[in-house]
């Protein structure tokens, strides 16, 4: 042992003392910090927040302190969110039930793909924004609500991916067996039994997804466009809330700055339901999972 | 029938499969082709190395940005990586289980929160904060939008990408070799220090690096504290101004300017080498460890 090796016993106790109390100051850090950002949010917005800020959409010179609401906001991030998580959906689950069930842990294709997924997952969402915009000019899209949803699936594929395999690979060998026995082939597997198995985690994976998707400014901001209006169509432009956020706290007026801290707090009242609704559904909804 | 069924379903999501890997060549390809423009104009040394900065005059230099983005992610390294690797020990080896439990939703929590959010709180607590208290202190001026203010806001923004990939290389240190620690007389502390941190070392490194790769192209939330005023900062309480804030900034005006759209894509693509270099890295550490542990 290199550590004082004459050290007397109390000395060393003493140290294990301070460092356990250090350890635990900086658990402390970490919690005061969420605790210290999530209070500030919801107490600074106390004063901006109320019905109309959610019910109407910006009236002629919102952005200048007079009347409106983030509807146009509210509805376009949700909508958004919506489409994007569908279409990432649409990509994660074949993806993460050909892996499952199909390749085993070891294989080439297997460990690739996972690789891939982990890297696509540290890709930074301001780099999807741009090669968003590449893909729109690619295919001649304005900014628009289709466009910005395309680019928040890519953002959110991974992690759904991810997400999503980790409970699958915890489904057990032999339930596999088991169905592979009764004469299912692999797909009926696959879909039949392991997405059941498997269904409350899958829920947790894309609402994770979700949250992310909603929360994400940096690759909308090229894609996906600003408008005072509920966009109505998919080649509409789209407002988002984390963009109605970073646009109102720009402005000199001090009312409107103080939207944008109604607007965050809104949004963070979205992510945390979103995160309540996955925790809830994580411990519940197994009515059709095997233990 | 089924058996055709099957076999559709096979080929279909074998094809899915192939995406992660060809969405990361699409995206390097396609940001080159679009930057490559600007290859014409000026050698990739002038580009990177240069700190002039006038798009309207043909001058493309990312060296502010470049080390605009270095300063603020080296600072806010220097302040995450201590506390989350401690507290990544208390939740691992001193905290109760129920403690333990309770810090997973919370540690959740703070990797979901959208960054304009830290970026709003910045803007309220951390700008005030080193504009009015740190830099007196330090007997300097400041208007607290600063490398250090964004230095902390994305300290916190890192704190769960690090303490979650410390948490797992910690938990695949066999129990069995801290109890011989502990029977050996070892303090707590000690047996931390000696079994658990030596084993868990090229963990520890990965995460880090992982935490340095995912603060690296953080955008909003810097942006929104940084100052973003683009010369090469010469201290913390300078402003700096990150090569992320640098593209979301500009995209409004990067049509109107010529190549300044390929200066941009190139930033993207900086970016996205970098990144994807430090993930590569993270990963093949991370492999490593857990190939020796089985």
């Amino acid at each position: 042992m290199t550590g004082a090796p004459n050290g007397s016993l109390r000395r060393r106790k003493r140290t294990d003392a301070a460092f356990r109390i250090l350890a635990a100051v900086s658990a402390g850090i970490v919690l005061l910090s969420l605790l210290l950002i999530l209070g500030t949010i919801l107490w600074k917005s106390i004063p901006a927040l109320n019905l109309s800020m959610l019910t109407r959409t910006p009236k002629g010179g919102f952005y200048l302190g007079k009347e409106g609401g983030i509807l146009n906001a509210i509805v376009g991030s949700l909508e958004l969110a919506l489409g994007a998580t569908a279409l990432a959906f649409v990509l994660s689950l074949p993806l993460v039930l050909y892996l499952n069930s199909y390749k085993r842990r070891d294989s080439k294709t297997a460990v690739w793909t996972r690789f891939f997924l982990d890297v696509l997952w540290g890709v930074p969402s301001i780099v999807y924004g741009a090669f968003g915009f590449v893909v729109m000019l690619v295919l001649g899209l304005r900014a628009s609500l289709l466009a910005g949803m395309l680019t928040v699936a890519l953002l959110e594929f991974p992690i759904m991916s991810r997400a999503i395999d980790e409970v699958m690979s915890l489904v057990p060998r032999e339930l596999k067996d088991a169905s592979a026995s009764l004469g299912a082939t692999r797909f009926e597997t696959a879909f039949k039994v392991m997405v059941r198995q498997t269904a409350p985690g899958i829920m947790t994976g894309v609402l994770l997804a979700f949250g992310r998707g909603i929360g994400d400014a940096a690759s909308v901001l090229f894609t996906a466009g600003f408008t005072d209006r509920v966009p109505a169509a998919l080649t509409d432009p789209a407002a988002t809330l984390p963009l109605a956020i970073f646009f109102q706290l720009g402005t000199p007026f001090p009312e409107v700055q103080q939207r944008a801290y109604a607007s965050a707090a809104v949004l963070t009242l979205i992510i945390l339901a979103i995160s309540l609704i996955g925790r809830a559904l994580s411990r519940k909804a197994t009515r059709h999972v095997v233990k | 029938m089924r058996l055709l069924k099957d076999a559709v379903g096979r080929r279909m999501m074998g094809l899915v499969s192939a995406l992660p890997g060809l969405l990361v060549l699409l995206i390097v390809v396609g940001l080159f082709l679009k930057s490559k423009a600007i290859f014409g104009v000026q050698p990739l040394s002038r580009l990177l190395f240069s700190s002039a900065w006038h798009p309207v005059r043909g001058e493309f230099g990312l060296l502010p940005f470049i080390t605009g983005t270095l300063w603020v992610t080296v600072t806010a390294l220097v302040l995450a990586i201590p506390v989350s690797i401690l507290t990544a020990i208390y939740l691992s080896e001193y905290a109760p289980p129920a403690v333990r439990e309770a810090a997973k939703p919370i540690i959740d929590l703070l990797a979901g929160l959208p960054s304009v959010v830290y970026g709003v709180w910045g803007v309220l607590v951390v700008v005030p904060f080193v504009g009015g208290v740190l830099a007196p202190l330090a007997g300097v001026y400041s208007s607290g939008y600063s490398i250090l203010a964004g230095g902390i806001v994305l300290a916190i923004m890192t704190f769960p990408t690090i303490i979650h990939v410390t948490l797992e290389v910690f938990s695949t240190v066999p129990h069995a070799l801290r109890d011989a620690s502990l029977s050996l007389g070892a303090t707590k502390w000690e047996t931390t220090r000696h079994v658990v941190l030596r084993k868990g070392a090229r963990g520890i490194l990965a995460a880090s690096v992982l935490g340095f790769s995912r603060a690296f192209g953080e955008t909003m939330a810097v942006l929104m504290v940084v100052g973003n005023v683009p010369a090469v900062p010469r201290s913390l309480f300078d402003p700096g101004y990150p090569l992320p804030a640098l593209i979301a900034n500009n995209y409004g005006e990067m049509m109107s300017v010529p190549r300044y759209d390929a200066a941009l894509m190139l930033a993207a693509l900086v970016l996205m080498v970098i990144v994807l270099f430090f993930n590569v890295l993270a990963r093949r550490i991370l492999t490593q460890v857990e190939r020796r542990v089985r």
